[in-house]
């Protein structure tokens, strides 16, 4: 057996954080190249935002003009842009590691001596960098092509929902990360399951006061729920930060929650793919 | 155990030296590299026939003692349980029964001072093929926390040495044959200094001067990495021209395990060829397996 003696590393703590730091960057950096090499999907994607999202916010335009028309409109535009980057960084968490088991190189990723949650920090860390990036192109496009009032709007108070929201969407993107860890061809199904039910009962386009009674109760389980609802309050009636802070702190507060569990359950995935050898591409 | 050992392991960051990863850990001269005892693992299949699940032993009561610096091969025909090997004790498979150990420390239990360890290198190139060698390597050894700079400086040294120009480290990985393919992959492999060294096939499907350049540099690195190297290969030349010892694998277990003069004096008949060593351990002729590939 190798001696035991407390190595010298183990004086040089702030070494083992930046060797797990530089696993962050090597992460966000791989996704980068990633996007750049893709980048005729990434335009024909950030088209069909922007034209998806004009395409819903013109319902609103088919009301009377006037007040509530200005009010459907960014009703409707608020709802695409959330989803909009709620969905980028859910997809982004639980893509990550579907890409890999496509690739074949998720068992270079995870022999790497870092531990998981360094991973999964680094592919969220992308994912919200991404995802801003590709809402504000989509609400620069939504800004030219409407031209509707948000004067009473406080920006800072729906800011801090939407960055809160964030914590939570990111704890349940690792949950659904689970799904392609277990199967490379029905995970990526059952995510898109989970994406979908999140649209329905969240309330996107519509009040969760129009759900059907037998499946309105499960909004109240949905993050998205709050996050739209209290953004709309925040832009349409110009709710501050000091109103939507408690609501904050309460997505801040699940996702506190969310993403241990989301990770607890990551490794217990990833320890059954272990024993059964699920790594492996065909495996 | 006095203090973490998973603390203990620095990557390697410099261009001109390799790390000694091993000196800080106070491992005694006599630590195999890797000591595999009684090791069992057996997976489950679907039984096309009936539609019902039926355990599939792997590998069955493996015992192996690999000693610092010493090249290992392992040859076995196709499902005999090589890569479940290497797997396990690359840490991406969890044993069933028994126990490995890389320099003293078990795999699972000490995983993360393991992984600082080793590194492998698969019959699969597996890289993102969209992106460049370099930008692969980059995210592969920045995993390891070794800074890019000095990385894209020790891949050029290193694919240099396998023979793979260094314009082809901007090349999309698509457009780059198998066998530079290969060669990136163990560049990767190399790049963050592992002083064990799995190497499951990585000369399957080169064309001969890739397959020897590959195999020189395996020397190479035993030399000058103070490595050990375990690889598991189909090619009985490679096996009898670089090993220091072969593991005859079948069926899960080991036929043999001894230095190839050996093998070939005691089971290589009158052909005195690994060849030979192989049918007559794994239990069949030449001239059967002849038939065989004739038929296919």
């Amino acid at each position: 057996m190798a001696s035991t003696d407390v190595p010298a590393a183990r004086r040089r703590p702030l070494s083992t954080l930046e060797r797990e730091l530089r696993g962050v960057w090597a992460l966000v950096r791989r996704n980068f190249h990633l996007i750049r090499r893709y980048l005729g999907w990434e335009i024909v994607f950030l088209f069909y935002n922007v034209v998806n999202t004009l395409t819903i916010g013109l319902i609103g335009l088919a009301l009377p003009a006037g007040a509530a028309r200005n009010r459907e409109v960014v009703y409707l535009a608020i709802g695409a842009l959330l989803w909009n980057f709620l969905s980028i960084l859910f997809q982004e968490v639980s893509n990550s590691v579907q890409w890999e088991r496509w690739e074949g190189t998720i068992e270079y990723s995870f022999m790497a001596p870092i531990h998981r949650l360094t991973y999964l920090l680094g592919v969220c860390v992308w994912a919200v960098l991404y995802g801003l990036v590709r809402t504000l192109v989509v609400l620069v496009g939504v800004a030219l092509f409407f031209h509707v009032s948000i004067a009473r709007a406080d920006l800072a108070g729906a800011g801090l929902v939407l960055l809160a929201s964030s914590v939570p969407f990111i704890g349940l993107g690792l949950v659904a990360a689970i799904l392609p860890l277990l199967s490379t061809e029905r995970g990526a199904q059952a995510t898109q399951v989970i994406q979908g039910v999140l649209l329905l009962i969240s309330g996107v386009y519509y009040p969760v006061a129009v759900l059907p009674g037998w499946i309105s109760w499960a909004s109240v389980l949905s993050p998205a729920t709050y996050t739209l609802e209290y953004v709309r309050s925040a832009v349409l009636n110009g709710a501050s930060v000091s109103a939507v802070l408690p609501i904050s702190g309460m997505l801040l507060l699940w996702g506190l929650v969310l993403i241990p569990v989301g990770l607890g359950l990551f490794m217990l995935a990833e320890r059954h793919a272990l024993r059964v050898g699920a790594l492996k591409r065909n495996g | 155990m006095a203090g973490d050992p998973e603390q203990g392991v620095q990557g390697g960051n410099d261009v001109a030296t390799v790390p000694d990863v091993l000196t800080p850990l106070n491992i005694s001269a006599d630590t195999p590299a890797l000591r595999v005892m009684g090791v069992a693992k057996t997976f489950r299949e679907k039984d096309p026939d009936t539609g019902r699940w039926r355990p599939v032993p792997a590998v069955a009561g493996l015992d192996l003692d690999v000693p610092r610096g010493e090249i290992l091969g392992i040859l076995g025909p196709n499902g005999s349980g090589k890569s479940t090997l290497i797997r396990l004790v690359a840490t991406l498979l969890l044993v069933d029964e028994g126990r490995v150990e890389v320099f003293g420390f078990d795999v699972e239990r000490h995983r993360m001072l393991v992984r600082r360890l080793i590194n492998r290198v698969s019959v699969e190139a597996s890289f993102f093929k969209k992106l460049t060698a370099a930008e692969n390597l980059a995210y592969a050894t920045g995993l390891y926390g070794v800074p890019n700079r000095v990385a894209q400086v020790r891949a050029r040294e290193i694919l240099e040495r396998l023979g793979l120009p260094a314009k082809k480290l901007i090349v999309p990985l698509e457009q780059l044959s198998r066998g530079q393919q290969q060669k990136v992959a163990i560049a990767r492999a190399l790049l963050t200094s592992p002083t064990l060294m799995l190497l499951d096939e990585p000369t399957t499907g080169l064309d001969p001067k890739s397959r020897r350049e590959v195999q020189e540099f395996v020397l190479e690195v035993r030399a000058t990495h103070d490595a050990t190297i375990v690889i598991s290969t189909h090619d009985m030349d490679e096996a009898d021209r670089i090993c220091d010892r072969v593991a005859i694998i079948n069926a899960g277990q080991f036929a043999a395990i001894d230095r190839s003069d050996r093998l070939k004096a005691r089971y290589g008949g009158h052909a005195g060829t690994m060849e030979q060593v192989f049918f007559t351990l794994i239990g069949e002729q030449l001239g059967e397996a002849d038939q065989e590939e004739g038929r296919a």
